[in-house]
C-alpha cells in the first residue's frame, strides 16, 4: 500500500475543538468518575456563584438541590442572588469552554481559566444528552431571561436551542439546572461534604442544599460582612514563564522594552528595569514586539537574577483568623478551636499565604482513635481528592504531633485524635498539581509556611489540653482524698474505739489545697 | 501469741492514726518494708528476715489514702470478727468479703487484698494464720502423734494422726494444735503425693518411727508451721524427700530456712536443722536412675539458687547443684520404682537416714 502524499496528509490535518478535547479527557477536569463528577459539578456552580456574589459585594446566598431521576441522573439546580449575567453574554459564559475573565488576571479569586461551569454542562450533555436550562436575572428594572443551550463541540459555540423572556416572580440572581451521569455518595467524598466544608471557609455565605436522599442542610452565616476586595495585579517577574513573556511582549502598548517591564510587571521601577535590560544585554529603547527568540530568553533569565522587592500582597483575600474560628464553631459542636492567618508569603513571585484552624473534642470524641480529619483549601474551595500528594498533607504528617498532644504512631504521618485540622492556601495562582485542581503542588516555601502555620495552631491546642489534664488531675485528686480520708478515719475509730469527735475534714481540705506537684509519690498506685 | 495480744497490736496500728488526727497531722503509719532490697538473710535465725527499712502509708499521698483506708478496714474485721472466735477466713474469702464493704472499699483483684494482709502481718509482726487468715490446706501428715485442738464448733477433741485414712490435713487448726503425744523420732517431710502414699502402703512410718508429711509440691505456711512446731517441741530430727532437681532441692530449702515472700514471718516458719535426704544429684547416678535432660529453666534455676546466700553455708548442698550441673540430668522421685514397691522403703531411705545420722541407723 503506497504512502500519503503531504498533500494528503495535509488533508487529514484539523483544528481540534477544546469542547472535543474535553470530551476525550474529560479525567483533566475533575470528571474521571460518576461520583466524582457529581461533586465536580457541583463545586464548579458552587464556585461561580459565590465569586459572582463577591464580586458584585453582595452576601452570598446560594440554594442547591440535587434530584435523583433514575439510571444514575441527577438533576442539580443551582439558585444564586448574584449579580446576573446580561443576555448577550449567557450562551458564551455557559456555551463556550475558556471564556471567562479570570485566566489572565493576577487576582484571587475560586475560578481560574473559565473552563468550569460549561465544562459541567458539557459533561452533562455528553453523558445524558439533555441541554442546560439556564435564568438569570440582572435586577428589578429587566426581565428574567431564559435559555436553553447545548455546546457545539466541534465549534465550541453555544447551541441555542430555545430563549425567551420570563414574566416577573424571579428574583435578580442566577438559576442553572443541569443533568448529568453521576453517583450520590456520602461520607467523606460527597457532596454534601463538600459543601459543608465550603460554608465552613465561607461562613459569609448562606448555602441550603437538598440532597438525592431529601435531606435539607441549612448552613447558615456566621458572619454578615463580605471580607475585602481582593485586589488584581500584575505578574511579578520571578512567577512569569517563557510562554507568558512572549505573549506579554507581542500585546503590550508599550513602545520601549524598559516601559515593558516597568508598565506589565509590578514591582520594577526604572532601576530594577535598566538593571534587567543590562544582564540580558538588550537596549532598553528596543521595541518589545521587535526581540528575538534568544533575547526574550535572556530578558526573562535576567529578570530571575535582578533583586526586585516582593510583590504586594493586598491582592490576597484571605479568610481571616476569627472567621475561620467563626466558621469552625458554626458546623463543629468541639469543645476548644483555634486558629491563626499568617503573614503573606512568595513563592515564585507569585503571594500566598496560609491560614490554620483546628477544632479538638466535643462531637469529634466519636472519632477518637480514628486519624484526624483533615479539611483542605485553596482559595477558600475545599479541595477532596488526591490529598496524598498535596502540600497540606506533607507538611501535616511532617509535623511532630507528640509534641502537642496527638498521638501519631512512628512520629510522622497523619496523627490521631479527636481533631479536624482546616489549612487554607490563598493565592493569586494556586499551584495545582493538575488541572482539576485537587492537589497542591509541593512547593518548599509553600509547605513550610502551612507547617509553621499547624505549629502555631498546635501549641495553642497543646495549651489547652495540658490545662484540661491539669484540671482532671485535679478533681480524680479531690475525689481521691475525699472519699477515702473520711474512711481512714472511719475505720481508724472503729479499729481503736476511741476518737469518734474527730473531724479529718481540716486535715483533708488541706491536703487537697496543696500545690499539686508530682512530689514524690512512692508506691504502687491503687486505682 | 494470743487473739488478745494480736487484737492489741491491731487496736494499736488505729491509735496512731488517732493520734495523729488528734494532733492535726496528716495520718500515716509505718510498715516494714517488704521490697526484695529489704529483705537480709539473718545468719542467726538462719532464715531470711525484713531488714529495718520502713515504707510509710500515708493519707496524704493520693497513692496511698486508698489503701491505708482498706488496711485499717482489714484490720477492724480481722479484731472485730476473727479475733476470739472460732472462725478462719481464706485469703480469697477475704477478697470476697471485702464486696460487702463498698463500692470504695472493696478490692478490685484479690492480689491487692493479698498484699495488704501482708501488709498487716508484717505490722503485727505474726502471720497470718494468727489473724485467722488462712493458707490453702495442701498438705497432710500421718504417723503417730495425738493432737488436741478445737475443732470449728469449739469444742476440745484429740485425734491420732494415724485415725485418718489418707493421714490428717493439714489446717489452720492442725497447724497450731497442741502436740499431746508423738512417739515417733522423726519426721520424713515428702515432696509428691504418689511417695507419700507408697511409704503409707509400705508402712514407713513403723518401718521408720517417723511422722510422715506430704507437702504436695512447694510447702504452705500451715505446713511449714507444723514441721517447724514438731521439730522445737518434740526436738526431733526433719529430713526432706524430693524430687532431683533444683526444684526440689529448693522445696527442702524453703522449708529450712524460709521463703522471701514471707520474710516478715520467717522465724516462725523456718526449721534450720532441717535436712535434704534427696533424691540427690549422685543417686541419679548411684542408683541408676530414669533420668531427663535438664532444660534452659532448670539450668537457670541451679545459677540462681548457687548466687542465693541460703545456700552459702552448705557446701554439701553447692556441689549437688554443681553435679546436676555437670551431669546434665534430672530424675523424679518415683524413678526409685523400677526396683519394686519395697525398695524405695527397704534399701534407698534407711540407707540415706544412715548417710545423715538419722536416729535408729
Amino acid at each position: 500500500m503506497p504512502g500519503k502524499t503531504a498533500e494528503e496528509m495535509a488533508l487529514d490535518q484539523k483544528e481540534i475543538s477544546v469542547a472535543e478535547f474535553f470530551e476525550k479527557n474529560r479525567h483533566l477536569l475533575g470528571f474521571d468518575n460518576p461520583a466524582k463528577a457529581l461533586i465536580t459539578v457541583v463545586k464548579e456552580g458552587v464556585d461561580n456563584a459565590l465569586d459572582a456574589c463577591e464580586e458584585a459585594g453582595k452576601l452570598p446566598h446560594l440554594k442547591i438541590a440535587i434530584d435523583e431521576k433514575g439510571n444514575n441522573k441527577y438533576n442539580i439546580k443551582f439558585r444564586d442572588n448574584g449579580p446576573g449575567i446580561v443576555k448577550e453574554q449567557m450562551p458564551s459564559i455557559f456555551g463556550k469552554l475558556l471564556y471567562g475573565s479570570k485566566f489572565h488576571s493576577r487576582r484571587q479569586s475560586r475560578g481560574q481559566q473559565g473552563i468550569g461551569i460549561s465544562a459541567s454542562i458539557l459533561y452533562g450533555q455528553l453523558t445524558t444528552g439533555r441541554p442546560a436550562l439556564i435564568t438569570s436575572r440582572i435586577n428589578e428594572n429587566n426581565p428574567p431571561k431564559w435559555f436553553k443551550l447545548k455546546i457545539d463541540t466541534m465549534k465550541n459555540e453555544p447551541e441555542i436551542l430555545e430563549e425567551k423572556e420570563l414574566d416577573d416572580g424571579f428574583e435578580p440572581g442566577t438559576e442553572i439546572n443541569i443533568v448529568v451521569e453521576g453517583k450520590y455518595l456520602q461520607r467523606y467524598h460527597s457532596v454534601d461534604e463538600y459543601l459543608k466544608q465550603t460554608a465552613i471557609a465561607n461562613p459569609y455565605a448562606h448555602i441550603e442544599y437538598r440532597n438525592p436522599e431529601g435531606e435539607e442542610y441549612d448552613f447558615k452565616r456566621a458572619a454578615h460582612k463580605l471580607p475585602p476586595e481582593p485586589k488584581e495585579i500584575k505578574p511579578h517577574p520571578y512567577g512569569v514563564e517563557l510562554g507568558v513573556l512572549v505573549r506579554m511582549l507581542k500585546k503590550t502598548d508599550s513602545n520601549k522594552i524598559l516601559s515593558f517591564l516597568q508598565n506589565e510587571f509590578t514591582r520594577v521601577g526604572r532601576t530594577s528595569g535598566e538593571e534587567i535590560c543590562r544582564l540580558a544585554e538588550v537596549d532598553p529603547d528596543r521595541k518589545p514586539s521587535s526581540l528575538k527568540h534568544q533575547e526574550q530568553e535572556a530578558i526573562l533569565n535576567a529578570m530571575q537574577k535582578v533583586k526586585i522587592q516582593r510583590p504586594p500582597t493586598d491582592c490576597l483575600s484571605p479568610i481571616g483568623s476569627d472567621l475561620i474560628r467563626n466558621g469552625l464553631e458554626k458546623e463543629i459542636d468541639a469543645e476548644f478551636i483555634t486558629s491563626t492567618s499568617r503573614d503573606p508569603e512568595v513563592y515564585r513571585g507569585n503571594p500566598f499565604q496560609i491560614e490554620v484552624g483546628i477544632a479538638y473534642g466535643g462531637e469529634l470524641m466519636e472519632r477518637e482513635n480514628e486519624k484526624v480529619k483533615i479539611m483542605r483549601y485553596a482559595n477558600k474551595v475545599p479541595l477532596l481528592y488526591q490529598s496524598s500528594s498535596c502540600a497540606i498533607t506533607k507538611a501535616l504528617e511532617k509535623t511532630d504531633w507528640k509534641r502537642y498532644g496527638l498521638e501519631q504512631p512512628g512520629s510522622t504521618g497523619t496523627p490521631k485524635g479527636p481533631a479536624t485540622i482546616f489549612v487554607h492556601l490563598c493565592s493569586t495562582w494556586v499551584p495545582f498539581t493538575s488541572e482539576s485542581k485537587e492537589s497542591i503542588a509541593r512547593y518548599p516555601k509553600i509547605v513550610k509556611e502551612i507547617k509553621l502555620g499547624l505549629q502555631e495552631c498546635a501549641r495553642d491546642l497543646q495549651r489547652h489540653l495540658s490545662k484540661k489534664q491539669k484540671g482532671k488531675k485535679e478533681k480524680r485528686r479531690k475525689k481521691i482524698f475525699s472519699n477515702y480520708m473520711p474512711l481512714v478515719l472511719e475505720n481508724a475509730v472503729e479499729l481503736s474505739g476511741q476518737g469518734q469527735e474527730l473531724s479529718i475534714d481540716p486535715i483533708m481540705e488541706r491536703v487537697i489545697d496543696e500545690e499539686l506537684v508530682e512530689k514524690a509519690e512512692v508506691g504502687e498506685e491503687d486505682e | 501469741m494470743s487473739d488478745e495480744e494480736i487484737s492489741n497490736n491491731l487496736t494499736k496500728i488505729g491509735e496512731t492514726i488517732i493520734q495523729k488526727v488528734r494532733n492535726n497531722e496528716v495520718p500515716s503509719i509505718q510498715i516494714p518494708s517488704r521490697t526484695t532490697s529489704n529483705i537480709v538473710y539473718d545468719d542467726r535465725a538462719e532464715c531470711y528476715v525484713l531488714g529495718e527499712k520502713m515504707t510509710k502509708r500515708d493519707a496524704g499521698n493520693i497513692r496511698h489514702v486508698k489503701r491505708l483506708a482498706q488496711m485499717l478496714k482489714v484490720a477492724s474485721f480481722c479484731k472485730k470478727e476473727l479475733m476470739g472466735s472460732e472462725r478462719h477466713v481464706t485469703k480469697r474469702e477475704l477478697y470476697y468479703i471485702s464486696e460487702s464493704w463498698g463500692d470504695k472499699l472493696k478490692f478490685k483483684t484479690q492480689d491487692r487484698s493479698d498484699d495488704l494482709v501482708e501488709d498487716i502481718e508484717a505490722i503485727v509482726g505474726r502471720p497470718r494464720e494468727d489473724l485467722k487468715i488462712n493458707p490453702k490446706a495442701k498438705g497432710s501428715i500421718y504417723g503417730d502423734m495425738t493432737l488436741r485442738f478445737k475443732n470449728p464448733k469449739g469444742e476440745t477433741m484429740e485425734v491420732n494422726c494415724l485415725d485418718s485414712a489418707d493421714g490428717q490435713s493439714i489446717g489452720p487448726r492442725t497447724c497450731e494444735a497442741e502436740i499431746v503425744e508423738c512417739n515417733a523420732d522423726k519426721v520424713l517431710a515428702i515432696e509428691t503425693d504418689g511417695m507419700y502414699n507408697r511409704l503409707m502402703e509400705e508402712n514407713a512410718h513403723e518401718k521408720f518411727n517417723a511422722i510422715l508429711v506430704n507437702l504436695g509440691g512447694q510447702a504452705t505456711r500451715a505446713t511449714r508451721r507444723i514441721i517447724k512446731r514438731i521439730n522445737e517441741v518434740k526436738d526431733i530430727p526433719t529430713y526432706i524427700f524430693t524430687d532431683s532437681d533444683p526444684w526440689g532441692l529448693h522445696i527442702a530449702m524453703v522449708i529450712i530456712a524460709g521463703s522471701a515472700k514471707s520474710a516478715h514471718i520467717n522465724e516462725r516458719l523456718a526449721t534450720p536443722d532441717a535436712q535434704w535426704l534427696g533424691v540427690t544429684a549422685s543417686d541419679i547416678k548411684n542408683y541408676k536412675l530414669r533420668s531427663d535432660e535438664l532444660r534452659d529453666v532448670d539450668l537457670k534455676r541451679i545459677n540462681e539458687l548457687k548466687e542465693d546466700p541460703r545456700y552459702n553455708d552448705s557446701k554439701r548442698l553447692v556441689d549437688e547443684l554443681s553435679m546436676w550441673q555437670e551431669i546434665g540430668k534430672k530424675s523424679e522421685q518415683q524413678a526409685l520404682m523400677r526396683y519394686g514397691f519395697e525398695y524405695v522403703v527397704d534399701e534407698y531411705l534407711p540407707a540415706k537416714l544412715k548417710e545423715l545420722g538419722a536416729p535408729g541407723f
